[in-house]
């Protein structure tokens, strides 16, 4: 057993906080709450100078060649910063089934770009029936010719209307199981036929409505095999729920950190509240939430990471707990800020309202419960 | 990270089940009253050498590293060993007189303690001093080559059935600060003027009032040296840190158990498992479960580092205990009008073990340092809040 970081993850750490801190204000990121795009251009590039974007890919798609383990860092990082912008769907959401699904071809097309900062990516998945499964995929795509034709609706898709290419799940046969008959396409997001719309949403994070009709897309932008797209999403949902654990990890860190500096500066009584006991109690209490998370996180990102068998019902479990840990940190940071923490002048809020965004992303406790008691045997 | 038992540790975990598996049988529930008291037990334990194995191999032990004792309290505990008697004097006496005892003590005392035949009670609960414990009274007078000691400790486990004693005495009533003026005293219990009194707690396990009426004892029982208790008794919970790490596994055991019935029980025709709401009760608690358990192993980890974990430490322990409590509740729960029945009925699932754990539950929020006082330690020391 190991539970230390590597010196590498230290340094990752360090550095990325270091920049975050620097390049990414929190006016920055309220402003980008209220930016048509949500995004910041300039930083976006500063990032892609650093090799983030291509932090986990191959060097031969000009990425750095790092693992799973590191992006979690660096994720929990940005969630402890708090980053708007389409980092997560670009590189989570994108890069990952490219790389572990897409042709060779496919992979130079859309690694290289990424590993720049030249492309922006969305996946298209839950729809109006808001579900994280299988059976939620009602898009069509029909062959023709050379071409897939795609029409429905995707809802909750994060920063498609900045995006330039949409991976979208589609169904492509009505098969034995939900499972059977899923296929993803690459879908240049110019594409005649896509009709895009943010939602707003309590997280602000750009999530969409898009609206695919009679969309064309070249059966060479085929992301895996036909009717077999489901192993890709399914793996691409246990990434990214851990790496949204990472996300909301930092922000549980951030959301303490900035509590406990309150309670030891705001005085009442003639006393910081920081002196009480109830006060004490309540940041003891937000600790054990953030302490216990992280290691959670370590462990199902581990074996998602290695590979191992029964790594869905970890990250089950980890998103389980973290889920309604975030939510607890931040309602008790909002407390002991009393009013003031209420305000939207106030940092904390952010982070409450994320708390919530990131409960939802990728299945909220009610959901990963299920598939705990599925793992029970129940 | 790296979150593996190696190929030995897990070959040393399979060893200590078969062995317990054994000599206690699969349906072992404890004694009479669940309870975990067998010095039959601890002396078998003793012949296997498998007391003191995180003990210095120079004092007899085996010098396993922490994640070996992990693995083994992991064990003990799942297969609920009863191991209490030999468990203070393994966990709190011989570490600390490996570290500051004197060359007598560790002759005499050390190798009964690795045999198991030895049950030493702890007494440092007074009747005024629970949480403010250096506030503690019971003292001890100088009179030539002996103290007299006078006062009264309470809610003292084994103190019955102990050998000796190892107890927190004041013997310097005028130090500047409380904590300076605390001895330990390692006593024979037989001692003319030492007495104890039952005391009957609700989960059926009798924990004793101990009594000093001028009780004459030599000067030689002083541990290490005079005025220095309150810091080996603060070292000394170090040393039980990484037995605490363990204490999921108990609960595993308890929560699989649950499990079992959940899936094996109808209830209205179906089994209980399939009832919506008793998943979601399950599943939120096996959750948890995994949470305290990655917590015991980061205490097992920073303890191995060479680290003393104290806030995670505090945090393990208010996370344990709080969730042994709702575990209780939750067994009750599921086993419904059964959960009621105590250990002597034939209809009581588990012979009772649930019933009596709902009772045994608010024990650990409570005692060793209550839950309330863990959380201050964890604002003030942990995370540098105001006094």
């Amino acid at each position: 057993m190991n539970l230390d970081l590597t010196e590498e993850q230290e340094m990752l750490r360090t550095s990325a906080r270091d920049f975050l801190t620097k390049e990414c204000p929190k006016t920055l990121v309220r402003k980008l709450e209220e930016d048509e795009k949500g995004y910041s251009p300039e930083l976006w590039q500063k990032m892609a100078e650093l090799g983030w974007m291509g932090l986990v890919l191959p060097e031969q798609y000009n990425g750095m060649g790092m693992g799973f383990m590191d992006l979690v860092i660096l994720l929990q990082e940005m969630g402890r910063n708090i980053l708007p912008g389409p980092f997560f769907s670009t590189v989570v959401m994108g890069s990952l089934p490219i790389l572990h699904a897409g042709t060779e071809a496919q992979k130079k097309e859309f690694l290289l770009k990424i590993a720049k900062g030249d492309a922006i990516l969305a996946l298209a998945f839950t729809e109006p029936s808001a579900r994280y499964d299988a059976a939620g995929v009602e898009t069509k795509a029909v062959a023709q010719g050379d071409s897939f034709i795609i029409n429905g609706t995707k809802l909750f898709v994060e920063n498609a209307h900045i995006a330039d290419y949409i991976i979208c799940v589609t169904r492509t046969k009505k098969g034995t199981t939900p499972e059977d008959g899923i296929t993803l396409f690459l879908v240049d997001a110019k594409s005649p036929g896509i009709k895009c719309e943010v939602m707003p949403t309590i997280g602000a994070d750009k999530l969409c409505e898009v609206v695919f009709k009679n969309v064309k897309v070249p059966k060479s932008n085929m992301l895996g095999k036909l009717h077999e797209g489901w192993p890709v999403m399914a793996k691409t949902l246990e990434y990214a729920t851990i790496a949204k654990c990472a996300e909301m990890v930092g922000g549980q860190e951030a959301a303490l950190e900035m509590t406990l500096a309150y309670v030891k500066e705001r005085v009442q009584y003639g006393k910081p509240i920081g002196s009480f006991q109830v006060i004490q109690h309540y940041c003891a209490n937000m600790w054990m939430n953030v302490e216990t998370s992280r290691d959670i996180l370590y462990k199902a990102a581990w074996n998602v990471a290695e590979g191992l068998p029964g790594s869905a019902s970890e990250v089950a479990v980890a998103k389980g707990w973290i889920n309604e840990a975030y939510k607890f940190v931040t309602e008790r940071a909002v407390q002991c800020h009393g009013a003031i923490g209420t305000t939207r002048d106030h940092d904390i809020g952010l982070y409450y309202r994320r708390a919530k965004s990131g409960e939802l992303a990728f299945g909220d406790t009610d959901f990963q419960k299920e598939l705990v008691a599925q793992k029970l045997g129940l | 990270m790296d979150f593996q038992f190696t190929a030995q540790q897990e070959a040393f975990r399979q060893e200590i089940r078969d062995f317990l598996r054994q000599e206690l049988g699969p349906d072992w529930r404890g004694g009479k009253t669940h309870e975990m008291f067998s010095r039959e037990f601890s002396r078998k334990l003793g012949k296997k050498g498998w007391i003191g194995i995180g003990w210095p191999k120079e004092y007899g032990g085996l010098g396993r590293p922490h994640m070996d004792q992990l693995v083994f309290g992991e064990e003990m505990l799942y297969g609920r060993a009863p191991a209490a008697a030999h468990i203070l004097a393994q966990n709190m006496v011989g570490p600390t007189l490996i570290n500051v005892g004197s060359e007598e003590h560790k002759k005499k005392f050390l190798p009964m303690i690795l045999s198991g035949e030895v049950v030493f009670c702890l007494a440092y609960t007074e009747p005024q001093s629970g949480s403010d414990l250096a506030s503690l009274q019971t003292n001890a007078r100088a009179e030539g080559d002996y103290f007299i000691m006078n006062g009264q400790k309470t809610f003292i486990s084994f103190a019955g059935d102990a050998d000796y004693g190892w107890i927190g005495v004041r013997t310097d009533p005028n130090a500047p600060k409380k904590h300076r003026g605390i001895s330990i005293f390692i006593v024979d219990m037989k001692t003319p003027g030492i007495t104890t009194r039952k005391l009957d707690t609700m989960f059926d396990h009798t924990l004793y009032e101990v009594f000093f009426d001028d009780a004459k004892v030599h000067k030689s029982c002083v541990v290490g040296q005079l005025n220095q208790g309150w810091y080996y008794i603060t070292q000394a919970l170090d040393h039980e840190r990484v037995f605490m790490a363990a204490t999921i596994a108990g609960y595993q055991r308890i929560f699989d158990e649950i499990v079992e019935y959940a899936k094996s029980t109808k209830r209205d025709g179906k089994p209980i498992s399939k009832d919506p709401i008793v998943q979601q009760k399950l599943s939120e608690m096996a959750i948890e479960l995994h949470v305290g358990r990655l917590l015991g192993y980061r205490l097992a980890w920073l303890l191995e580092q060479g680290i003393v974990p104290y806030s995670e430490a505090s945090i393990s322990k208010v996370f344990t205990s709080e969730l042994e409590k709702r575990l209780g509740n939750l067994g009750m729960q599921v086993l419904g009008l059964y959960g009621q029945l105590q250990r002597g009925s034939p209809q009581a699932p588990y012979d009772g073990y649930l019933e009596w754990e709902y009772r045994f539950s608010p024990m650990q929020a409570v005692g060793g340092g209550a839950n309330e006082i863990q959380k201050i330690i964890i604002a003030i020391a942990g995370l540098g809040l105001p006094r």
